[in-house]
């Protein structure tokens, strides 16, 4: 029973805080349907602009996160220039900066890792002031910080800019004839979608006591994980329904990992689960399709 | 400040466009171009393919700037080499392809709202207000299609003919100085391009709208209209308003066609026929 419990909670506040990165892929992938590999260097660069700060700054923790927010847009504005100034394809542009950022992460660190273990954290704030500690600690915090984002997520992308984003990935044609740049909201997309990253990676940098420059290996394919199974789980239509339903797959692909090692996968074998898992999901409407004797085009690269 | 009336809503002058220039796929698909679009004028734009009738409406909507010399003045002010979605404050298009015009993914209320800012700076209020659905329920009633009672429907779950006539209304929706209309139901089935066709000429005549409508189809160009304006190898050849159009037939396109074209009629012209037919 207890590890049931154990399993959930864990799982919870890896949903709301891993929650951020699914929604950041989700503006870029979905959204835009621009495929930013930036992440991978965005969610380090989070933790190592927090962690240094905190460490070697002093600096508040609050601060030094939404410094951190600001370092990731600006990490995906770089990638969103470089796509519509210098025509550089999308996928190349996020694996530039990405390759770029484990540089800069470096630097940032002066090394490869920054503990925080005797650092003061937004968690160690949060839990003097409610007087709590533990796993409900990290739920806390992170529920906030999700629910902080939802909130305002939720508004933006209902107001006039935010729709004229939303119809950039659908329709450039139709959005230039609507009198919109499609280039600069490819920009403000990229650079959202990268800040929301890397406020995950200071969050989890700050609640695992340390920050590591090979943090972010993976989380595309991990955050298109949730993503897919959010989708394929919750069917969401509205806004609010995408955004809860990024939450959710998030939180179901989480408690599914945490299982898989509770029953005995060896955790190297992580990251080869993720990727199997995602080839399934993308895999299954195809091979559905296939089995219903539908005609189906030739693969195409996009 | 000169009188407005006098001021052509659209004027191109000497525009040119060449393809694929220096290799030896070189077209030269405009030819020193130069037309003024009145205020009120509505006209119907026919040629065969490849006479320069789609890229006519491409350089007036921006989507790439004429060869140097060329100017494009929309109400004086010249718009030769600004970017496309700033050609978009004058400039409302309906597309051939009706997934062109309309966002799939965004729903009727979504569209409308991205239309009704064309050409105004977009901010932080809410995208779609109460004010502005009683807004799209009055544009779209018109229609007769039921669109005002599935304002957040999908447009994906739409039918390519009520896309068309959304696609018309969102170019419409806040007047633009020049509508154009691009083939705009030659992708559609007979009898809902007539449809689409109709409601297009009544909100032209309801709001007293300047149009350039390019056809392939010279019934379309006779029966609507103000104004006929025929394209061949990049140049106007044939340019006819008022009672003059109202009288045309379709041997009297055929004749001026030959004459002015000035050559026997071609693979490239019996096309425009049998698109007639």
């Amino acid at each position: 029973m207890d590890s049931v419990v154990n399993a959930l909670t864990v799982s919870l506040y890896e949903g709301l805080v891993f929650g951020l990165l699914s929604i950041g892929l989700f503006m870029t992938f979905r959204v835009l349907d621009f495929p930013d590999l930036t992440m991978e260097g965005s969610f380090p660069l989070g933790g190592a602009v927090a962690a240094t700060l905190i460490a070697r700054g002093g600096l508040n923790p609050l601060l030094a996160t939404l410094v951190a927010l600001f370092a990731g847009a600006a990490a995906g504005a770089v990638t969103g220039l470089l796509n519509t100034k210098l025509r550089i394809t999308a996928l190349l542009s996020g694996l530039i900066v990405m390759v770029g950022l484990y540089s800069v992460n470096l630097n940032i660190m002066s090394g490869a890792n920054i503990s925080l273990l005797r650092e003061n954290t937004i968690f160690k704030m949060v839990g003097n002031a409610l007087n709590i500690s533990g796993i409900w600690l990290s739920i806390v915090v992170a529920a906030i910080a999700a629910a902080i984002f939802f909130f305002i997520l939720r508004w933006f992308l209902q107001t006039e800019i935010g729709l004229a984003l939303r119809a950039s990935g659908n329709n450039e044609q139709m959005v230039r004839g609507m009198g919109a740049d499609t280039n600069k909201n490819i920009v403000i997309t990229t650079a959202i979608a990268n800040a929301l990253v890397a406020t995950a990676g200071a969050l989890i940098a700050q609640n695992q006591g340390f920050s590591d420059v090979g943090m972010g290996i993976g989380v595309v394919v991990v955050g298109l994980a949730a993503v897919i199974i959010g989708e394929a789980l919750f069917r969401p239509r509205t806004i609010t329904q995408i955004l809860l339903a990024a939450f959710g797959g998030t939180f179901i692909y989480r408690l599914f990992i945490t299982v898989a090692l509770r029953v005995g996968m060896p955790p190297q074998d992580l990251r080869l689960v993720t990727a199997a898992l995602v080839v399934l999901a993308l895999a299954i409407p195809f091979a559905r399709k296939k089995l219903a004797g539908e005609w189906l085009p030739p693969a195409t690269r996009s | 400040m000169p009188d407005d009336k006098h001021i052509p809503a659209l004027r191109m002058v000497d525009v040119s466009k060449i393809f694929a220039r220096k290799t030896l796929d070189e077209v030269k698909a405009l030819d020193g171009v130069s037309l003024d679009i009145n205020e009120g004028d509505y006209i119907c734009m026919i040629g065969s393919n490849g006479s320069g009738k789609s890229t006519c409406l491409n350089v007036i909507a921006g989507v790439f700037p004429p060869e140097r010399g060329g100017k494009i003045l929309i109400k004086d002010n010249d718009v030769t080499n600004l970017p496309e979605y700033q050609h978009a404050k004058y400039v409302g298009r309906v597309w051939q392809d009706p997934s062109v015009g309309t966002c799939a993914r965004l729903t009727i209320e979504e569209n409308l709202s991205m239309a009704v800012l064309r050409g105004r700076t977009r901010g932080l209020h809410k995208a779609v207000s109460k004010s502005r659905r009683t807004s799209f329920k009055e544009a779209l009633e018109p229609l007769g299609m039921g669109l005002e009672n599935r304002l957040t429907a999908p447009v994906g779950t739409l039918s390519g003919g009520q896309r068309q006539a959304l696609s018309l209304i969102m170019a419409t929706i806040t007047r633009p100085v020049v509508l154009l209309l691009d083939e705009h139901v030659a992708a559609l089935d007979p009898k809902t391009a007539q449809i689409v066709m109709e409601l297009t000429d009544m909100v032209v005549h309801r709001d007293n709208i300047t149009a350039l409508m390019v056809t392939h189809n010279m019934e379309i160009a006779l029966r609507y209209g103000s104004r006929l304006v025929m394209m061949h190898k990049g140049k106007c050849i044939f340019d006819v308003a008022g009672a003059r159009k109202a009288g045309l037939t379709i041997p009297d396109l055929m004749k001026a066609f030959e004459k002015e074209a000035g050559e026997m009629l071609h693979d490239d012209s019996t096309l425009l026929v049998s698109a007639a037919g």
